[in-house]
């Protein structure tokens, strides 16, 4: 039920969100293009911890990301 | 299963929402580098460590192709093993990733291929994603399918000679679905949201594990039994801000949930700090709890009590606290040959598990205690990370 | 279930490579602007009007920005003498670390500082980095969002072409 719910709210976001204009322009992006803004700076260390605790932990998934950053091309 | 169906469906109808009206934009692949990494894991009785190598490297324009090597040189004296009366045994992993980014206007193809060995583990495993950038860039939808397969061996003792139990070999196999959505807030903030669902299917427990039953007053022990299937769901997000004197903080969290009656909760708080040109200072607060399997006790009153038990630690109630940091030093800023940055970094965390119904069960020549009075498991562990990268 | 994931994948993953344009003919005046250079001086738009000018909007966090510079330095050095010349409008609120990097890549056409984003704005920049080809009457003729390595084989071309108008 969560999941449907939730599908649909992205769908409807980003749906609605297409005609409207991009609120952050190209060329504002300078804090997001930051290293220290990135959602990996560090991939072998970040997949490292990732594996040490799904090792001991029964909980797995819903951790990870791509984008942001400059959004350049 | 209606749900799975109905998900996949909203999943087409937006994208092909999404392709049509987003604006000609483009996208690029991650960055050319290379990473090498020492890692060490003391704690519990366990002492693992090894290298992780990664390379990757791309034409600028379509592809990018990357590798992994990674290693655990692994020495067990845990809880696990001495509750058992085993004594300390030394064991090698060793796992290769090779993977391909295709970019493609606006969107990055993802393929990988993963494999793992170790003398009583074999898994291979591989991933497909695409991810695609619209909304003038702001938003990144993404999607990812991932597929495995585990052969399961028992190692037992031939005159004094470790090898594997002719009469014992298992499979699993995994499938996973990942949804995901990054969202450019503002120009200072930006928000990642995650879900992703497993399923293994197969020999899903540990076959050095045994559950214990209270034999008339002392520990009888008997192999574990798990079901045979094991669906999960999880639902992560997380935030990023950037300060404005050039800092940035990150909170995220995650909310997990599987058919075994677990479910967990984590989040973490993480605080980026440059100082100067060439230093990075992070710091990180990592909570996690979870509440044990249906399956899971401590100590079961007899034998074959369920259906279904286990007393793997791992499917206990329990909460872990992790404080970390890592220092980054970045000495090659603007170029020297072919190589445009490099850093060394040193990181170091330290996490501390506590057990709310896994008891120690170890000997204690000191004190003897009552069945099922047992002190409480808790341990600490100390993670330790050297590693330089290099881009180029 | 396996299949149906497969085949929806599948069906995006086409969806999504399907193929567009990333340069385009553009037409109408090209917007008169005052920005101020790294040589100190102010500069306007309409002072090279009879050249064949190159308006390359670009950042120093971007990195295919940073790729193309030398590109671009090529190319000017190359057809200069015809009347051509380049415009480096840098978008950045902060030019220090602009200046910081034309340090490590020098170059020797012309930088702007376009610190209030009003030039990015009036060209309506969409793409880091954007490339606005202007010929010597001041019509914008083409235009580049985003660098990907044979971009310049484009640009010369086009240069070629309106040096020779």
């Amino acid at each position: 039920m969560l999941h449907r719910q939730l599908f649909l709210l992205c769908c409807l976001v980003l749906s609605t969100g297409c005609s409207i204009q991009p609120w952050v322009q190209p060329y504002e992006r300078a804090n997001l293009a930051d290293p220290i803004m990135s959602f990996s700076r560090d991939p072998v260390s970040s997949a490292y911890l990732k594996h040490v605790y799904e090792a001991r932990e029964l909980a797995r998934g819903g951790e990870g990301s791509s984008g942001g950053g400059c959004g350049c091309n | 299963m209606v749900v799975v169906v109905v998900t996949k469906r909203y999943v087409l109808t937006a994208l092909l929402l999404l392709i049509q009206l987003s604006a000609t934009h483009a996208a690029v692949l991650p960055e050319d580098r290379a990473d090498a990494l020492y890692h060490s894991y003391d704690g519990g009785g366990i002492e693992i460590s090894g290298p992780s190598i990664l390379v990757r490297k791309g034409d600028d324009t379509s592809f990018s192709v990357f590798a992994n090597h990674y290693v655990d040189n692994i020495t067990s004296a845990s809880i696990d093993v001495e509750a058992l009366g085993a004594s300390q045994y030394t064991e090698n992993r060793e796992e290769q990733t090779v993977g391909i980014d295709y970019l493609h206007g606006k969107s990055i193809l993802s393929l990988s291929h993963t494999n793992s060995a170790e003398n009583d583990y074999v898994a291979e495993s591989t991933h497909v994603g695409l991810s695609m950038d619209m909304l003038g860039g702001l938003t990144t939808v993404s999607m990812g399918f991932s597929r495995g397969s585990d052969d399961v061996f028992r190692m037992t003792r031939v005159d004094g000679v470790k090898v594997r139990d002719p009469n014992f070999a298992e499979q699993a196999e995994r499938r996973t679905y990942q949804l995901g959505l990054t969202q450019v807030l503002t120009k200072s903030l930006v928000m990642a949201v995650n879900f992703e669902t497993v399923t293994d299917e197969g020999y899903l427990n540990n076959p050095y594990r045994q559950v214990r039953y209270n034999n008339g007053g002392a520990n009888g022990f008997q192999v574990e039994n798990y079901p045979n299937t094991r669906t999960s769901r999880a639902l992560g997000a997380q935030l990023r801000y950037f300060l404005p004197y050039r800092a940035a903080v990150h909170v995220s969290g995650r909310v997990f949930e599987d058919d075994w009656g677990v479910t967990a909760v984590n989040s973490e708080f993480g605080y980026s700090q440059p100082l100067g040109d060439h230093l990075i200072l992070d710091f990180r607060y990592r909570v996690y709890s979870q509440t044990h399997a249906d399956f899971y006790r401590d100590l079961f009153d007899r034998p074959d009590q369920q259906n279904y038990y286990a007393r793997d630690k791992e499917l206990s109630s329990f909460s872990n606290t992790t404080m970390g940091v890592t220092l980054s030093y970045e000495f090659i800023k603007q170029g020297w040959g072919f190589i445009d940055k490099a850093s060394a970094n040193f990181s170091y965390d330290r996490v501390s598990f506590e057990y709310e119904n896994f008891r120690d069960i170890r000997e204690d020549p000191d004190v003897s205690y009552n069945l099922g009075e047992e002190p409480l498991y808790s341990f600490t562990a100390d993670i330790v990370q050297f590693y330089l990268s290099l881009w180029y | 279930m396996n299949r149906k994931i497969v085949s929806i994948l599948f069906v995006s993953i086409m969806l999504a490579f399907s193929g567009h344009a990333l340069a385009s003919k553009v037409s109408g005046k090209a917007p008169n602007f005052t920005l101020k250079s790294n040589t100190g001086s102010n500069l306007k738009l309409s002072e090279f009007r009879g050249q064949v000018v190159m308006i390359n909007f670009w950042a120093s966090w971007c990195a295919p920005c940073r790729q193309e510079m030398p590109l671009l330095e090529d190319m000017y050095k190359k057809y200069k003498r015809l009347g051509f010349t380049i415009l480096g409008v840098n978008v950045e609120e902060n030019s220090a670390p602009a200046k910081k990097l034309l340090r490590s890549i020098p170059v020797s056409f012309p930088i702007l500082f376009d610190t209030q984003n009003k030039v990015s704005k009036l060209y309506k920049v969409s793409a880091m980095p954007s490339t606005v080809l202007v010929d010597r009457n001041g019509n914008m003729r083409y235009l580049h969002k985003g660098y990907k390595p044979g971009y310049e084989k484009d640009y010369a071309k086009q240069v070629r072409e309106l040096v020779r108008e």
